[in-house]
């Protein structure tokens, strides 16, 4: 059964060989799903309508993988990541998570998988963080031992210390996205889903759980498979990236391959102390491939186009400043609608 | 031994909620006073009623105040215990709005189960103690006669009146996943059955004694245990030895309530059936 579906696979994941496959022993696909389809009856005005969310998702991913999995509002993320928990039934395909079949061994399952919902909290919202641990290492049924060796680990790595007698209710969104990330992974989960894990955090917060994840990975094999809007999640944390338009699978890959695919570009934007024409003329090293967007005040502020795959933004700016005094830069990230977007064109 | 510990370990993600619920709802104490004294209101409120009732007619369908107390106490003391500890499944529809109902989904208990020991209001001790008190009175003044009937028929009423309110609880709850705004609905039957169950059924109409007495075997809970405890005869359609018959009446009430849940369910997850 595992070979056909291993065949029918898209097959064009760049990471299929290179991925920490650190359970030489398990090499079970973590999750593979076989033309995994559901529909929706909306209310369409007097109409009712049949609604395609997930259409005919094909794809394995492998032990240890660290995958993004993107999309636009509405592209069937969420749809996916419902069908892979038992949450929701398919209404078509078949789906094995963690070799388990999601809606029938749901309670199996759920002692393999741990889910982050970035805009749902699964805390107690009244009660202390270290009171949801307890009940959480209960529910999970945990030792004594498991429970507050874990417990102390995910706090020292995800800086819980300084609240955990503090009610949820009371913590900022950024302690709180920890402590919900920590709730997930209390059980130490084979398969850890985050679905918007980042969003709304300040740079520093998402740095953190950034890195928090990337050592969860690295020290436990984990499996991390995270929907985001977040361009720099992807490129911190992912090896593969999936990418999912009106519910079709249309791009399984690194990510150079989906810049290359895409041709997204990053922008750098620079303030200067006083007005220049254009930066990228006359040509000069460090700036072959910039290109120059657009001016404002006069040459004030410019907006650089560069091409992530061949220099970085702490090269052009070295260029830049070469030529002129920089007071303040911001660097702007390839949407990840605009990325879709041009994917969706491209397959047109 | 062994088997003691795993069925512990299997409580224990229950007990562990329950505890932290109670524990919270008593950290502040004012507020929890507070809670149990509006909560003592309504219940004697209630009582309150049937007694200026009674200040107007001396009996009714057949039976006397004191015995109408007996009625009521066993009632209401099964259904403020239902209620403390399946009330909340009224949340229901805030979970499914707030899309919070899919975190029960990621944790490895039954989802039914985990719903029911989410929470706990302990508030609503206070009205069963009003219950606990008229039923009392009612034992006391009423003329039960302390036979083996009684001592048997008390017990089984009560806890046979505790479920089948707790089933229709469940039965409510799993229709909101269809109505999702239809508390309201629900309630009608939930609360309605409960001032059903606290009357005597002689004066219902035949619809109602379809719709309360079977259906939402409501006559069960009370009325008709009380009715055989006092060795009374039962109106039409309601014979005072289907008192004995109040455990059929839970089960017939759960079973109505999981199929309904099992059916909510199958909705939410898009149709398995």
């Amino acid at each position: 059964m595992s070979s056909a579906i291993d065949t029918s696979a898209t097959g064009t994941s760049a990471t299929d060989n290179s991925a920490t496959d650190n359970s030489a022993t398990d090499n079970s696909a973590i999750i593979e799903a076989d033309g995994l389809t559901r529909e929706f009856r909306v209310r369409d005005g007097r109409h009712r309508r049949l609604l395609t969310a997930v259409d005919g998702l094909t794809v394995r991913i492998g032990p240890g993988e660290a995958v993004g999995y993107i999309g636009a509002n509405g592209a069937g993320k969420s749809t996916t990541i419902k069908m892979l928990t038992g949450i929701l039934v398919p209404t078509a395909g078949r789906v094995l998570t963690c070799g388990l079949r999601p809606v029938q061994d749901r309670r199996r399952l759920a002692r393999q998988v741990g889910v982050v919902f970035g805009q749902r909290s699964q805390l107690w919202w009244d009660l202390p963080v270290r009171e949801s641990f307890r009940i959480l290492a209960a529910i999970h049924a945990l030792t004594r031992a498991e429970e507050s060796d874990r417990t102390a680990e995910l706090v020292e790595h995800l800086e819980l210390g300084g609240f955990l007698s503090v009610p949820v209710r009371q913590l900022s969104l950024g302690q709180r996205m920890r402590a919900e990330v920590a709730a997930a992974l209390l059980h130490s989960p084979r398969l850890v889903i985050l679905d918007e894990p980042t969003i709304g955090l300040d740079v520093l917060s998402k740095q953190r759980l950034r890195e928090f994840l990337i050592s969860e990975r690295r020290l436990h094999g984990t499996t991390l498979l995270l929907t985001t809007h977040d361009m720099g999640d992807v490129e911190r944390l992912c090896d593969r990236i999936l990418v999912i338009d009106h519910g079709r699978l249309a791009y399984d890959g690194d990510l150079p391959g989906l810049s290359r695919t895409v041709g997204a570009e990053r922008v750098l934007v620079v303030d200067l102390a006083d007005p220049l024409p254009d930066l990228t003329l006359p040509p000069a090293p460090g700036l072959d491939g910039v290109r120059h967007l657009s001016s404002e005040g006069g040459g004030l502020r410019q907006r650089l186009a560069f091409d992530a795959e061949h220099t970085t933004a702490a090269k052009v700016l070295a260029a830049v400043s070469e030529k002129a005094e920089v007071l303040d830069l911001t660097v702007e990230e390839p949407d990840i609608e605009d990325v879709v977007r041009r994917i969706y064109a491209a397959g047109r | 031994m062994a088997s003691t510990r795993t069925s512990g370990s299997r409580l224990r993600p229950y007990r562990a909620v329950l505890a932290s619920r109670a524990r919270s709802q008593r950290a502040y104490r004012t507020n929890f006073a507070l809670d149990l004294g509006s909560s003592l209101l309504v219940g004697v409120v209630e009582l309150a009623e049937v007694w200026v009732l009674f200040t107007n007619v001396t009996a009714l369908g057949g039976m006397r105040f004191n015995q109408i107390l007996l009625v009521f106490g066993l009632a209401d003391l099964a259904f403020s215990l239902a209620d403390l500890s399946f009330g909340h499944l009224d949340n229901l529809p805030d979970f499914l709005r707030a899309g919070t109902l899919d975190a029960f989904y990621l944790r490895p208990q039954p989802i039914l189960l985990q719903l029911i020991t989410s929470d706990i209001s302990l508030r609503r001790l206070a009205r069963a103690g009003v219950g606990a008190a008229a039923l009392g009175v009612g034992l006391a003044t009423s003329g039960v006669p302390w036979d083996v009937r009684t001592l048997v028929l008390l017990p089984l009423g009560l806890v046979s009146g505790y479920a089948t309110f707790a089933g229709l609880f469940v039965w409510a709850a799993g229709l909101q996943f269809f109505l999702l705004d239809g508390s309201e609905m629900t309630n009608a039957f939930v609360y309605g059955g409960r001032y059903a169950a606290t009357q005597p059924a002689s004066v219902w109409s035949r619809p109602l004694k379809l719709v309360f007495g079977f259906f939402f075997p409501m006559a069960f809970t009370a009325y008709l245990p009380a009715v055989t405890m006092l060795g009374l005869p039962g109106p039409d359609w309601l014979p005072a030895w289907l008192g004995w018959c109040a455990p059929a009446a839970a089960v017939w009430s759960w079973l109505m309530g999981l199929l309904c849940w099992r059916w909510g369910l199958r909705h939410y997850q898009g149709g398995g059936g």
